[in-house]
């Protein structure tokens, strides 16, 4: 680090003043300038940009005071400092509140300046830095992710637009794969919280005890094994979005405690005495039909109004058949660049095999089957229909063996095929809990 | 043969000035002398600050210099000041013969705590050999232990070293 790109400019009528100071600063190493007065330091102003001025505040002619007004209005993000041989309380405040950094009475104390000069610089540095690093995060969540020219699509889009501007609470429902999370992260990249973070919890992948206190953190020895104090998923998105996926699959119990942390903003820590006030947005995504839920008592109906303020449905692909070759070329495209291949188009006879398939796993599928087919493609630079590998296309395959493990797999992968890759239905089929059928897939690579 | 002079203004102990005279010499590889000469230190002195105006008595420094001399080093006791600082350790002119360093804030008397020589000679010398520094046409260096790193508080001057860092270094004896 070094001071030899920083611009100083020293307005001042004295010119022992200007002198002393431009001496000091130059053994710093900043770049300096002087001006005895306001016409030349605007002149000044003109010619170059500067970082940072020290301005006298009684001068003869136009006052530094005034002067301030004019850099302010020529370069807001210069820092002015400004000094007076006067200094009273109403000054100092005036000037700060016109915008200066901060005020030194003369003589200046070389101790503060030093530090002042610092201070300031520093400031300067991480405004700019915020604003290169907002500027990269707005870029980020510009990028339209969300694939589609068909009604229903450009409807979806339509209400992103619109609640993304609210704080409303956002129900996101649709069959598995059809993008509830981008959807999710649509929503949030458009809002005034996007410079803060998206925290994403899969509530059906977790036990009750462990979304206890994922969700809400937890003090060093609050139970067996929490050797250390533990940040909560609500305490990270502070400031942010939570976004619950699969909420349908939650208990009972932990429906209650939700409701009351979206209700009041605040929640103790498992283990802790010490409430913790949170500010964050719910989006919350499930595949299953809570209506009925509600009815059959598996979920609260106070819970579920509180979460069904704002509700976007995804249409399964199936039903949106018009933007499956937008969708496969923009997989293609992706995919085939990230993965360093020439291959540039599908050819009509693959293209209407992906038209006429009904997409159970949705665009999770799609996706999935692109990226396969661009790893079979070989040196051919369009996929063709063999490149697809798509269940109800290829014949049974044989099993693997006779174990009981190779067994388990298939029959697996069978039932959740059969339910559209839904766990809840697919372990309700084969009476297990959730959490089992979780595990096994992670076992097995279990893949849509 | 040029020389870095010594020039003592007002009363300044033999010891430590015959100290500062071998640990620059140490420093620079150049020649160092003592030389004693008049000044006229009440035209510098202001009575409403109770200080010296640390620019006019370089300018006296810096007046009637002997061919020989390659730099000047005065070191006073006086408490210096310029109109818009409230003091100074020293004064330099960049890329120019004379410099000026005063003692009077390096005691630690001027603290209230006790009187350490050794500490004092330390401190005269490192910052000696920063006001020299500049005249060699050096700026403040952000490597914390080189000398010519810069010395807000007394304190900052007992955490730097007597060395030149090796840029430093390099600069100066390239000249």
């Amino acid at each position: 680090m070094d001071n030899q790109g920083i611009s100083i400019l020293i307005v001042d009528d004295e010119f022992s003043v200007r002198d002393s100071l431009y001496n000091w600063f130059r053994t710093e190493g900043y770049r300096v300038e002087t001006a005895a007065n306001a016409v030349e330091a605007l002149k000044k102003l003109q010619e170059s940009s500067w970082d940072l001025i020290l301005l006298d505040i009684k001068m003869p002619g136009m006052d530094g005071m005034e002067l301030q007004r004019h850099i302010k209005k020529i370069d807001s993000s210069i820092i002015v400092i400004i000094m007076t041989g006067y200094a009273t309380v109403d000054t100092a405040v005036e000037a700060m509140k016109e915008g200066a950094f901060d005020y030194l009475s003369k003589p200046i104390d070389p101790d503060k300046l030093s530090i002042l000069i610092r201070n300031a610089l520093n400031q300067r540095r991480l405004v700019a830095e915020n604003i290169q690093l907002r500027q990269k995060v707005d870029e980020l969540s510009l990028q339209d992710e969300i694939v589609g020219e068909s009604p229903q699509i450009q409807k979806i889009l339509e209400m992103i637009d619109v609640v993304a501007k609210t704080d409303a609470t956002v129900l996101i429902r649709g069959e598995s794969g059809t993008g509830k999370e981008l959807v999710a992260q649509a929503i949030h990249g458009k809002s005034n919280r996007r410079y803060f973070p998206i925290i994403s919890i899969n509530c059906g992948a977790l036990t009750e005890s462990l979304l206890e206190s994922e969700l809400f953190g937890h003090e060093k020895g609050a139970f067996t094994g929490a050797q250390y104090k533990r940040k909560g998923k609500l305490e990270m998105a502070n400031g942010g979005t939570i976004f619950f996926d699969e909420i349908g699959n939650i208990a009972m119990k932990m429906q209650m405690d939700l409701l009351r942390v979206i209700e009041t903003k605040q929640f103790t820590p498992l283990g802790s005495n010490k409430v913790i006030n949170v500010d964050f947005r719910v989006i919350v995504a499930t595949n299953t039909d809570l209506e009925k839920e509600v009815a059959e008592k598996k979920f609260r109906e106070d819970f579920y109004y509180r979460l069904n303020v704002f509700s976007i449905d995804i249409p399964p692909l199936r039903e949106r058949t018009a933007d499956i070759p937008l969708l496969a070329h923009y997989f293609l495209k992706k995919y085939a660049h990230s993965m360093n291949k020439h291959v540039t188009d599908i050819s009509p006879g693959a293209m209407k095999i992906l038209t006429q398939y009904d997409w159970p796993g949705n665009i999770r599928e799609l996706r999935n089957t692109i990226e396969r087919a661009l790893v079979v493609v070989g040196k051919k630079n369009r996929i063709e229909p063999e490149d697809l590998n798509l269940p109800h296309l290829s014949k049974l395959s044989p099993l693997g063996g006779d174990s009981l493990e190779e067994l388990e797999r298939v029959h697996i992968q069978k039932i959740l095929e059969q339910a559209n890759w839904n766990v809840s239905k697919s372990a309700e089929i084969l009476k297990i809990d959730r959490v089992t059928l979780y595990n096994k897939i992670k076992k097995y690579n279990l893949q849509k | 043969m040029s020389y870095i002079d010594i020039v003592p203004i007002g009363e300044i102990a033999e010891p430590m000035l015959v100290s500062l005279q071998e640990s620059l010499f140490q420093t620079f590889r150049i020649q160092t002398r003592i030389r004693k000469r008049a000044f006229d230190i009440p035209l510098v002195y202001d009575s409403v600050r109770n200080q010296y105006n640390s620019s006019g008595l370089l300018l006296q420094v810096i007046n009637d210099i002997p061919p020989e001399t390659l730099k000047i080093l005065a070191v006073t006791e006086l408490d210096l000041f310029i109109p818009i600082f409230t003091f100074l350790f020293g004064e330099a002119q960049l890329n120019g013969k004379g410099a000026l360093v005063s003692t009077h804030r390096l005691r630690n008397q001027f603290y209230g705590i006790p009187e350490n020589e050794e500490l004092l000679k330390n401190r005269l010398l490192k910052e000696g050999i920063h006001e020299l520094g500049h005249t060699f046409g050096l700026i403040h260096c952000f490597t914390l232990r080189c000398v010519m790193n810069t010395s807000t508080y007394v304190e900052d001057i007992d955490q730097k070293s007597a060395q030149f860092c090796r840029a430093c270094g390099q600069k100066i004896f390239y000249l």
